[in-house]
């Protein structure tokens, strides 16, 4: 029996108010920070889903986005770096469509029983951009989630995947298209949206002897609540209690992550026995029935969808998300933070990427970054590597930057303690002036540096608890 | 078995330029004004040197800068680079060099032209991490900005009553610099002016950074058994400190970065060497690192001239102003200077040799017969901190 192990997910701190875009519109949609793409949230999401697993374990990693910030180079093997996996394991990217993300758990799914790995990581995020006052703008939101699928333990089978593919010029991106292009909307919804969804769902139907009667909701991946609504409808489903509720007010579609964000959100109210059914759609459709097993209730201390939805900041001007996604043009770039030597940056992949410090095994000092000779007693070549990224820690000082003209201003600049032992000089994301006290918690979150000459510099920054 | 470089080493001319924002005025303009007030205050002439040290972080990166500027032909001339406290290591070599009897007279220069670059420089490596590409290079000004936060938050003060300590120190140094005809800022403040200043790196505001200049400063040394033949005011070297941090202070989660332990280390080899015991009598003048003003606070405890922690009562007691006990940045300071890097450290020394020849004008301290000089360059926990001693002949 393959099936999910646990979940976690990552959606950005910030929201976007919908009537800085548009009078008369409702609710919030969540934008990522300057510093994040779909690869950092991705990262966020996999640590949310990885808390107190052995990461050893994991021998896979599928990522599903249609926002990669690169063309040609594996997002998977940035996530796995960042999340700590071991070098041996199987990546993919999945992307180019917006059923990505379901694509990317049939196939893990397929890994599994196949033999081919034991525990795949499926992560999927997103982060697109709608051309300025589209309807696309309003309904898009930033997020990613993350499934560990295996076979021991799971919390949630999953019993069976259908999928058709369908070409069709609906909704697309072209190569350096920077918003989505759509065809007319009445096209895209019934030839595209509700037909090639109701011919996956029927095919999975068919072929798994399965009714409308056997699920207990429907999750509807679909860009639009009101055709989501539709199609439940269309299916038997009660739209008032068997529809999983689509965030549209609080997140947004989160495009290839959607489907599986609507999923972790239903199996956070999931009982034993409620069997779910999640269709997404994208060239062709993907539907799968997910069952919950008796050990649904593990959470495993991941926040998941829930835990994200609060705290969060909420931004009334729309100025600050054309900022934030590069829509405006400037004339004095940035400050440059970070080296972008390949070299340099590969060399120092584990202190960067892994944020790994060393533990001193003649003395127990930790020390970041690791040092060939000891900061406390001198031994030479004597570091064991250590992974701090998951630690908590705490603040020990701060400075905030108004003069450093960085891509948002002010920069804090901070001095951590972490648990257990090691210090680390970082900026610190998200977080206002205010918000700032000597010994206040903290914990890291994989954020972006810079960008130049094509390479986007990665780091770790701390951010206040969740 | 070491030996203390106490009076074996005189000064026998200084020179020092105007700093300010020099438009008009290149690395060579800059170089030769103050060589040559070097040299005509020492009597000599450039082809008497026989070495000189070099320090410059942005305007030059070889000796030969030196020797083009001087037209000095075939002489030995080594670049020394310490970020702020280069022009003391460029004094310190000279004077190990004449101590050591391989020379007889010895040349260290420092200069900076930052203000060709706009904003200065590019900052500073980041030891201990320093080939870690994705630890963030800031303006210095973050790291003093954290000391405060941690100094304020050592002695309990909130932040408004911290600046207002700080306030008195630049304010003191603003008036000290009105008396200065070759500081860069002329101009009296007063501590509300201070507090209601824009803020640069949180809590540090405009008054509590120094600015940006252009500047350079010379001297000219020789070993002491020869310095009678030049002048009767010679000044002695009584002390040599200088020390490098080893990360501690960002590699240990344990370094409490309410301080500075760089700023102790060099000053307790100085004071060792000159023999000084009780720096808060012993010291009569002195030239500290005031880049921003936290640092200069946090030095008067770590050069020992306030005692048990209570820098801030010797501040509101002006200890330190130029009527005070023990005036220090007699001279404006890095506030009113600016801080062209490799020349400041020769720019202080230039001040406390005019104090301990009786011709600081306006400026002098009575009585002056030891002066301190004090920079650190780098970042905390990595600094490379120096501290000289000067004393009078007698």
């Amino acid at each position: 029996m393959v099936g999910i192990l646990s979940f976690g997910a990552y959606i950005p701190l910030w929201r976007l108010n919908r009537r800085a875009i548009a009078d008369g519109t409702v609710g919030e949609k969540a934008i990522a920070g300057f510093d994040e793409d779909s690869i950092t949230m991705a990262v966020g999401a996999a640590v949310d889903c990885l808390r107190h697993t052995n990461r050893e374990e994991v021998d896979g990693l599928f990522f599903a986005t249609t926002t990669s910030p690169y063309k040609e180079k594996l997002g998977a093997t940035t996530v796995a770096t960042a999340v700590d996996l071991r070098r041996d394991i199987l990546t993919a990217d999945f992307s180019n469509s917006l059923r990505a993300g379901t694509t990317a758990l049939r196939a893990a799914v397929d890994a599994v029983k196949s033999g081919s790995a034991k525990q795949v990581l499926v992560v999927a995020a997103d982060c697109r951009t709608g051309e300025p006052g589209s309807n696309w703008e309003l309904n898009c939101g930033d997020g990613a989630v993350a499934f560990l699928i295996g076979t021991s333990e799971i919390i949630a089978e999953i019993e069976a995947c259908y999928s058709v593919c369908d070409e069709m010029m609906d909704v697309w991106r072209y190569e350096e298209d920077r918003y989505i292009r759509s065809s007319e909307r009445r096209f895209v919804i019934d030839e595209g949206f509700l037909r090639v969804s109701k011919e996956a769902v029927s095919g999975l139907m068919k072929n798994f002897q399965l009714t409308v009667k056997d699920f207990t909701k429907a999750v509807i991946g679909l860009p639009d609540p009101k055709v989501q609504a539709t199609l439940a409808k269309d299916l038997g489903f009660d739209v008032k209690t068997q529809l999983q509720d689509s965030l549209f007010s609080r997140v947004g579609d989160t495009g290839a992550a959607y489907s599986l964000m609507l999923l972790q959100s239903a199996l956070e109210e999931a009982v034993e026995k409620d069997r779910l059914l999640i269709v997404s759609y994208g060239n062709g459709s993907d539907a799968i029935a997910v069952k919950a097993r008796e050990k649904i209730g593990n959470r495993n201390n991941s926040r998941g969808i829930r835990g994200h939805l609060e705290p969060k900041k909420t931004i009334e001007n729309y100025v600050v998300y054309l900022k934030r996604r590069g829509l405006l043009p400037i004339n004095r770039p940035p400050r440059p933070l970070g080296e972008v030597g390949p070299p340099a940056l590969w060399r120092e992949v584990d202190q960067n990427i892994r944020l790994k410090g060393g533990r001193c095994q003649v003395c127990g000092t930790i020390q970041y970054p690791p040092q060939r000779v000891c900061t406390r007693c001198h031994s030479k070549d004597h570091l064991e590597k250590v992974r701090l990224s998951d630690k908590n820690g705490r603040l020990v000082t701060y400075s905030v930057d108004y003069i450093t003209w960085t891509s948002e201003m002010p920069i804090i600049t901070v001095v951590v303690n972490f648990e257990g032992g090691g210090r680390m000089s970082c900026l610190m994301a998200d977080a206002t002036p205010d918000e700032l006290k000597v010994d206040m918690p903290i914990e890291m979150s994989f954020r972006k540096l810079d960008f130049r000459e094509g390479i986007n510099i990665y780091c770790w920054k701390c951010v206040q608890v969740r | 078995m070491m030996v203390s470089i106490k009076d074996r080493v005189a000064i026998i001319g200084m020179g020092c330029t105007k700093f300010g924002e020099l438009w008009d005025k290149g690395p060579y303009d800059l170089i030769v004004e103050a060589c040559f007030e070097a040299f005509e205050d020492a009597r000599i002439k450039p082809e008497d040197i026989d070495a000189a040290w070099f320090a410059s972080l942005v305007s030059g990166f070889t000796g030969s800068r030196l020797s083009n500027a001087l037209k000095l032909e075939y002489k030995p001339i080594t670049r020394v680079e310490n970020f702020c406290s280069g022009g003391l290591h460029a004094l310190g070599n000279a004077c190990y060099a004449v101590a050591s009897g391989v020379c007889d007279i010895a040349l260290a220069c420092g200069i900076e032209k930052l203000k060709d670059r706009g904003s200065g420089f590019s900052m500073m490596n980041t030891e201990p991490a320093d080939s870690s590409k994705t630890i963030p290079e800031t303006p210095p000004g973050n790291m003093f900005a954290q000391l405060a936060i941690r100094y304020f938050h050592h002695h309990g003060w909130d932040v408004k009553e911290g600046k207002r300590v700080l306030a008195q120190i630049s304010v003191k140094s603003h008036h000290n610099g009105m008396l200065n005809p070759k500081a860069h800022i002329h101009r009296e403040i007063t501590i509300e002016e201070v507090l209601e200043a824009p803020i640069m790196f949180y809590p540090l505001g405009l008054y509590d950074c120094c600015g940006i200049s252009d500047g350079a400063a010379a001297v000219i040394v020789v070993r002491a058994d020869m310095a009678r033949e030049f002048r009767e005011d010679y000044v002695l070297i009584k002390g040599l400190g200088f020390d490098s941090g080893a990360g501690q202070a960002n590699l240990r989660d344990d370094y409490d970065p309410a301080h500075i332990q760089e700023n102790i280390e060099a000053a307790r080899t100085a004071y060792e060497q000159a023999g000084i015991k009780n720096p808060r009598e012993e010291i009569h003048v002195a030239q500290v690192h005031d880049c921003f003003s936290i640092h200069e606070l946090v030095l008067y405890e770590e050069l020992g001239f306030s005692l048990g922690g209570n820098a801030r009562v010797d501040v509101e007691a002006g200890t330190f102003a130029l009527d005070g006990k023990l005036p220090i940045n007699t001279d404006g300071g890095l506030k009113c200077f600016g801080h062209p890097l490799s020349a400041s450290g020769l720019r202080m020394a230039y001040e406390i040799y005019k104090q301990l020849q009786g011709k600081a004008g306006p400026r002098q301290v009575k009585n002056a017969r030891t002066g301190l000089i004090h920079n650190a360059g780098g970042i905390i926990g990595s600094f490379n901190a120096a501290v000289t001693i000067l004393g009078r002949r007698d």
